[in-house]
């Protein structure tokens, strides 16, 4: 076990000097980096959310608002087909389970069952006695959500992107959530606030036979709804408008916060052809009341005096500055496809992230040295052997984790410390067992040897038994949990590298040079 | 100058002698521990409750009174506010609010708005019930999945009495650890459930090291009685075993008292766990194994050469 040939010698100080090489850009100034283009690594940790401030937010889709929309207009487009060939029917509230319908004579049942069928491809029919059940199927499904969820990712990068942070990290998770993480961010609530809104934002033309209050006393006019106003401030608590939408918030092609009267507001450009259709609409009815409706609750309710051409206008409403800005930011972002939830959410200030940082390297330093001196206190010139495999350890540690560019959470400093504690663990095996062995009587060479051979297995086994804990950490954990196993698991890699060869190593030599003829240890 | 030896050299403590001593000091602290865990409880954390939790800084002293005043206030629920490390630095744990997500978000709007500009929000948090449910889940299955796995890998290096008594060992330590929480109130959260998973390893880490020993012994010693051969393997190994363990809580005390107040329920798992797997290892599973009367294999000529591998 003593015997090393140049090669592996080589090796083993190989992977050393690539360890500096490595790890080295953590500790120069980020300005002085080498670039790109060099031939020198430049990475550094990456370090988490938690380190270095910023916000993790997980969102969930409404992927059932998707498919009750859809389903939706389904039931309606299989309707008009029924009514084309005279069959009496009657929609059923819209669901996320399909698009249901009622047949009203059963000997129509058969033929709209038929034209339900081939209403749409990738659908299946099903449903009982005179209810029809349309669904897709497990592909249209699919693609459906794969859409909704594509979109949403879009429109929230868009949204991201207007708060101008640098790197925003947006991926999908699972079939609807998305994570959302921005570093460096000082207010979180402004992103809650942008991300919360789904921003679907329509105009509809008031009614103009009965106010929302006489609606509610006798009756809804056909092709009218209720919504209520987003704020009460001028006295209208609902409206009534007519359901169709006369011009959609699809056809937006800009938005920007601006003032007018001294108020905040929000001006809008359509693209040609909304353009067109809302000149058209102004032009059409003067006198009565557009509302604009942002996500189911009336903005403003604005009455049309005159022709609105070139596609032009501006919101007014109870605005602040900072409302105006973010509704601006939204239209101009676009419509989600469908509401968004946020899941959690986990937002750490840049100061603190600081303090834990200062504060985690503060301690890894301090339990470094107390296990640097407690080894040599016990074990003399070995200790000073396993005290330099120790920093080596923690250097290859940096390195690997600056080539993966894994990231370092505040629970995977503490993981570090913990593998400064147990990196030594495997040194400690081998020395107690060499001190064995000489009790024993062997040869200090002998007692090496057979301290290194019978440590190893033991080594090995409880490394890897260290290591299936790690792993199934990694595995399960979210966010600063994954950091942790990853330090624990590249630290248990390493230690036992330093500790099995580089340790060696240097005994090796040291006997080799000075034929010691006493072993204190 | 002499190198310490921590553990004198010709150390010789009957355990096995006192092991009814630790079975029943063992159980006592297993049945506790389970006891408790079903009548207390743990102190969940949001991460597993679902909630809200705000990490705030005050100018000057916080005037925890006057929070609790002005966020009792806002009809929320237990809002639970301590002070955080520093006399300035408060933290403020709401329950999950009833309903859904979207009343989550609404809490932590109210609060943000109740405690206005004048102090700095260092950190904010929010789980929504399904998140937390789910982090449970995972959290569960995590801990099963790590001890089957284990178990699976000692049963393949070793004999089955060696992995049950292991894996029993691991058991007691993952145990009493909870046992530690529920016991101390301290919080129950992602973190501290990473430090569980840890413990876990580190204990079977200590166990194996011990194991390793008496299996080599098995083959060394023919004639040696086994309750003798295991109190020679565990003196053998009892310099190592508390070495590594006063290494690595030398490492962990450090981080204790001066890695900050977030992640101190994380270290003390830690630190309480080594204590408990070392102690495990030595009284605990080494004793297990007369229990299910290890034995030696009979014919073994050709596997001599084994445990030096």
């Amino acid at each position: 076990m003593l015997y090393f040939t140049k090669l592996k010698a080589t090796l083993v100080l190989l992977v050393c000097a690539l360890g500096v090489l490595y790890a080295a850009p953590n500790f120069l100034p980020s300005g002085t980096l080498p670039t790109e283009s060099s031939y020198l690594p430049g990475k550094q940790i990456n370090l988490g959310l938690d380190l270095r401030g910023g916000s993790h937010m997980l969102l969930e889709v409404d992927t059932d608002s998707v498919l009750r929309e859809r389903y939706d207009a389904l039931a309606d487009a299989i309707r008009t087909e029924l009514r084309q060939e005279q069959i009496r029917n009657r929609p059923r509230e819209a669901t996320a389970n399909g698009a249901e319908i009622t047949i009203l004579r059963p000997d129509d049942v058969e033929k709209a069952r038929e034209i339900a069928r081939t209403a749409e491809p990738n659908t299946e029919l099903s449903g009982e006695g005179n209810n029809i059940v349309v669904t897709y199927n497990e592909v249209a499904y699919r693609e459906l959500i794969d859409r909704a969820i594509a979109q949403s990712l879009e429109v929230v990068r868009r949204r991201v992107d207007e708060l101008g942070t640098t790197e925003p990290s947006i991926q999908r998770q699972g079939e609807n959530r998305i994570v959302v993480q921005v570093p460096g961010l000082d207010d979180p609530s402004r992103l809650r606030a942008i991300l919360g809104r789904t921003a679907k934002m329509n105009f509809h033309l008031v009614n103009n036979e009965k106010t929302a209050a006489e609606a509610r006393a006798t009756g809804l006019p056909p092709g009218t709804m209720i919504l209520p106003s987003a704020d009460e401030g001028d006295g209208i608590r609902e409206y009534l408008i007519d359901r169709r939408i006369v011009v959609s918030g699809d056809n937006l092609v800009d938005s920007q916060p601006t003032f007018s009267d001294g108020r905040p507001v929000v001006s809008f450009r359509f693209d040609a052809a909304g353009g067109a259709r809302f000149g058209d609409i102004t032009s059409k009815n003067s006198g009565r009341g557009l509302a604009i409706v942002l996500d189911g609750e009336v903005i403003s309710a604005p009455r049309i005096n005159e022709p609105i051409l070139g596609g032009n206008g501006i919101i007014t409403g109870q605005f602040s500055v900072q409302e105006a800005n973010d509704l601006s930011l939204l239209l101009r972002a676009g419509a989600l496809p469908a509401p968004m939830q946020i899941l959690e959410e986990r937002s750490v200030g840049p100061g603190l992230g600081q303090d834990s940082v200062e504060a985690g390297e503060f301690a890894a330093v301090l339990g470094l040295v107390f296990v640097i001196a407690f080894m040599v206190i016990s074990y003399g010139r070995f200790g000073v052997y396993a005290d330099i495999a120790l920093l080596m350890n923690l250097i290859l540690v940096l390195a690997v984790m600056s080539v993966l560019q894994a990231t370092l959470t505040l629970p995977g400093i503490a993981g570090i410390v913990l593998t400064v504690g147990m990196a030594v663990d495997a040194n400690v095996l081998v020395f107690e067992r060499i001190r064995e062995e000489r009790r024993n009587g062997r040869s200090i060479i002998n007692a090496i040897d057979a301290g290194y051979r019978s440590a190893m297995s033991t080594i090995l086994d409880a490394n890897i038994t260290t290591l299936i804990a790690a792993l199934v950490l990694f595995s399960f954990g979210s966010g600063p949990i994954k950091g942790f196993a990853v330090t624990l698991a590249i630290g248990i890699i390493t230690s036992m590298f330093s500790a099995i060869w580089l340790t060696r190593l240097m005994i090796a030599t040291w006997v080799k040079r000075s034929r010691p003829t006493e072993l204190v240890i | 100058m002499k190198p310490l030896h921590l553990i004198p050299d010709d150390v010789n403590v009957s355990f096995l002698k006192f092991r009814k001593i630790f079975y029943i000091a063992s159980l006592v602290m297993v049945l506790a521990s389970v006891g408790m865990f079903f009548t207390k409880g743990l102190n969940f954390g949001i991460d597993f409750r679902g909630g809200i939790l705000v990490e705030i800084k005050t100018d000057g002293p916080a005037d925890i009174n006057a929070l609790r005043d002005n966020l009792g206030s806002l009809g929320l629920g237990d809002v639970s506010i301590q002070e955080f490390g520093e006399p300035d630095d408060v933290l403020i744990q709401l329950q999950r609010q009833d309903g859904d997500e979207q009343a989550q978000m609404a809490a932590l709007a109210a609060v943000t708005e109740a405690l206005g500009e004048d102090v700095t929000i260092r950190r904010s948090e929010l789980v929504g019930p399904k998140v937390g449910s789910e982090l449970k889940e995972a959290g569960f299955y995590s801990v099963v999945i790590s001890l089957f796995l284990i178990m699976v890998y000692i049963w393949i290096r070793f004999e089955w009495q060696f992995a049950i008594a292991s894996v029993a060992a691991l058991l007691h330590d993952v145990l009493i650890t909870i046992g530690f929480f529920v016991i101390t109130g301290v919080q129950f959260d992602l973190a501290t459930l990473a430090a569980v998973l840890t413990v876990a390893g580190y204990s079977i880490n200590d166990t194996v090291v011990v194991f390793d020993r008496i299996r080599e012994y098995l083959r060394k010693f023919r004639k040696m009685e086994i309750p003798d051969l295991l109190d020679l393997s565990i003196n053998s190994t009892l310099a190592r075993t508390t070495m590594t363990s006063f290494t690595t809580l030398l490492a962990l005390i450090a981080l204790f008292v001066f890695g900050g107040e977030a992640i101190r329920g994380f270290t003390m798992a830690l630190i309480f766990g080594i204590v408990i797997g070392t102690y495990s290892s030595i009284c605990v599973a080494s004793p297990l194994l007369v229990v299910l009367r290890l034995k030696r294999k009979i014919p073994e000529a050709e596997e001599g050469q084994e445990a030096n591998a």
